[in-house]
C-alpha cells in the first residue's frame, strides 16, 4: 500500500466528529478515513473530545426513564449480528453503499475531454461526484465558489498542491484555481465532494455547467 | 495477501490521542505562560470503571452494571441532546433509545479503542442526526477484526488515563476556548453559523479552537 501524504485538516475531522457536515463531505471523510489509519486515530480522538464533553453535561431523566428501558430491552427483538460481507478491493464500505455497488453498477457520463463523472445521490446542501479522467488528461481549468474535496481512489493526479495518490484528499478552497492532470497511466478515479457549483474559466464549460451539474 | 490489512494504529504503548492536532503548528508564543498545573491524581470521571460495567452487560446482561451506567450516561446523553435543540419531551425519548442500544451493542465496546463515555458519545451523536433529520453520517469501514485481536489490557489502560487528561484539560480550558468547542460539538453549528450566533468574527473562532486543540494537546503530552 502507498502512504497517504494528504490528510484531513483538524476543521473537518472535528465536524464529521460532531456530525455537522453536509452529506457529500460526511461520505469523502468516511471513505478516506477508511483507507487512512493516520486519519483515523485523529478521528477517535475527535471522538474522545465528545466524550469527555458528554462527561461535563447533566439534564435529570424522567423517574419511570430506566424503567421504560429495561421494559423495552426485555420486549425487543434479540441482537442478530450482520453476517460480514466481502469487500471492495477498490471502493470502501462507505462508498459501495453510497454507490449502491461497485463500479460496475456507477452510470457514468460523459462532460467533455474524456473524463466522465457519476453524481451521487445525497443531500442538496453539498453534491458528491465520481470523477473518471483518463490517464494524462486534464480536469477543466476551475476555482471554487465554497469547499471542494477531492479523494483519489485510483491512479493519481497532480496539481500546483502536489502529486495525489490512491487515499490522498485534496482539500482546495475558494482562493484556489488549480488544473489537476490525471498522471499518465492508470485512469484515475476521483470522489469529489463541492458545498458549491464549480466555476469554470472557460465559457463553454460555464456555460454546460447547469446542464451537467459540474 | 494478509499484508493488504493494516493494523490499528494504536498500539502498545502508544499515545492515541495525541494524532488529535497533528497539522496544528506550535503555538509556543502564544501558549507559553498560559499552561496550568496538571492535575494528574484524582479522576475528572469518578472511579467506577464504565467499560468494566459494559463488559458486564455484555458478557452477563447485568441489569445492576446497567443501571448504574444508566444512572451516570442518561442525563449526560439527554442534556447533550437538548443542547443540540431537542426538546425535553424528544430529548427524553432519544436518550432512552440510546441507553437502549447501548445495552444492544454493549459486546462492540473496545475499551482499547474509545472510553465509555467516548463510546455512547458516538452513539448519542447518531441518535441527534436522526432526531433533527440532519444530513446522513455514513461510518468509516470497519477495521479487519480477526478473534486475535483482543483488547489489550495496556492499550486500554493507557486510553483511560488520557481520556482522563483530556476531560480534564477541557474543564481547564479558558472559557472563551471551551464554549466554541462546546458550540461546535453540542450546538450542532458549522463555524460560519457559531460567527452568527456570536458575532464574532469567523477568523477568531477558528483561531480560539485551534488553540484549544492546541492546549489539550499539550495535556496529553
Amino acid at each position: 500500500m502507498t502512504m497517504i501524504t494528504h490528510h484531513l485538516s483538524d476543521q473537518l475531522l472535528m465536524a464529521y466528529s460532531a456530525g455537522t457536515l453536509p452529506e457529500a463531505f460526511n461520505l469523502v471523510v468516511a471513505t478516506h478515513i477508511s483507507l487512512c489509519d493516520e486519519c483515523r486515530a485523529r478521528m477517535a480522538s475527535f471522538d474522545a473530545v465528545g466524550g469527555a464533553l458528554l462527561e461535563d453535561a447533566h439534564a435529570e431523566m424522567a423517574t419511570d426513564s430506566l424503567a421504560n428501558v429495561m421494559a423495552r430491552i426485555k420486549a425487543a427483538d434479540p441482537v442478530v449480528k450482520p453476517n460480514a460481507t466481502a469487500r471492495d478491493t477498490l471502493l470502501p464500505t462507505p462508498l459501495v453503499d453510497a454507490i449502491g455497488g461497485g463500479l460496475d453498477k456507477v452510470q457514468w457520463r460523459a462532460v467533455g475531454g474524456g473524463v466522465r463523472q457519476a453524481i451521487l445521490k445525497t443531500s442538496d446542501k453539498a453534491t458528491a461526484r465520481l470523477l473518471h479522467i483518463p490517464g494524462g488528461a486534464a480536469v477543466p481549468d476551475h476555482g471554487h465558489q465554497g469547499l471542494e474535496l477531492t479523494l483519489v481512489l485510483q491512479g493519481a493526479f497532480r496539481d500546483d498542491d502536489g502529486h495525489f495518490a490512491r487515499g490522498d484528499i485534496e482539500i482546495a478552497s475558494e482562493e484556489v484555481e488549480h488544473t489537476p492532470i490525471a498522471e499518465p497511466g492508470m485512469d484515475c478515479i476521483c470522489l469529489a465532494a463541492t458545498d458549491a457549483p464549480l466555476k469554470f474559466r472557460a465559457i463553454l464549460p460555464r456555460l454546460a455547467q447547469p446542464f451537467l451539474r459540474i | 495477501m494478509m499484508d493488504s490489512i493494516q493494523p490499528l494504529i494504536v498500539s502498545r504503548h502508544s499515545k492515541p490521542l495525541r494524532h488529535m492536532v497533528q497539522g496544528v503548528r506550535a503555538f509556543g508564543a502564544a501558549t507559553a505562560g498560559l499552561d496550568r498545573v496538571s492535575r494528574k491524581t484524582s479522576p475528572a470521571t469518578g472511579d467506577t470503571d464504565w467499560g468494566a460495567l459494559l463488559r458486564r452487560v455484555a458478557d452477563a446482561q447485568d441489569s445492576a452494571a446497567f443501571a448504574a451506567l444508566f444512572a451516570h450516561f442518561g442525563p449526560r446523553v439527554k442534556a447533550y441532546l437538548m443542547k443540540s435543540g431537542a426538546d425535553a419531551a424528544s430529548a427524553e425519548e432519544c436518550a432512552q433509545d440510546v441507553m437502549v442500544t447501548v445495552w444492544r451493542k454493549a459486546d462492540q465496546f473496545n475499551p482499547a479503542r474509545a472510553s465509555a463515555a467516548t463510546w455512547i458519545f458516538t452513539i448519542a451523536r447518531n441518535r441527534r442526526i436522526d432526531m433533527l433529520r440532519r444530513d446522513k453520517r455514513p461510518d468509516p469501514e470497519d477495521l479487519p477484526w480477526g478473534p486475535e485481536a483482543e483488547p489489550d489490557q495496556e492499550d486500554a489502560l493507557a486510553l483511560q488515563q488520557e481520556t482522563e487528561q483530556l476531560t480534564i484539560a477541557l474543564r481547564d480550558l479558558p472559557e472563551a476556548q471551551r464554549s466554541m468547542i462546546e458550540r461546535a460539538y453540542f450546538n450542532d453549528l458549522s463555524h460560519s453559523e457559531i460567527a452568527d450566533a456570536t458575532g464574532l468574527p469567523l477568523g477568531t473562532i477558528k483561531s480560539r479552537i485551534r488553540l484549544a486543540l492546541e492546549r489539550l494537546r499539550h495535556s496529553l503530552n
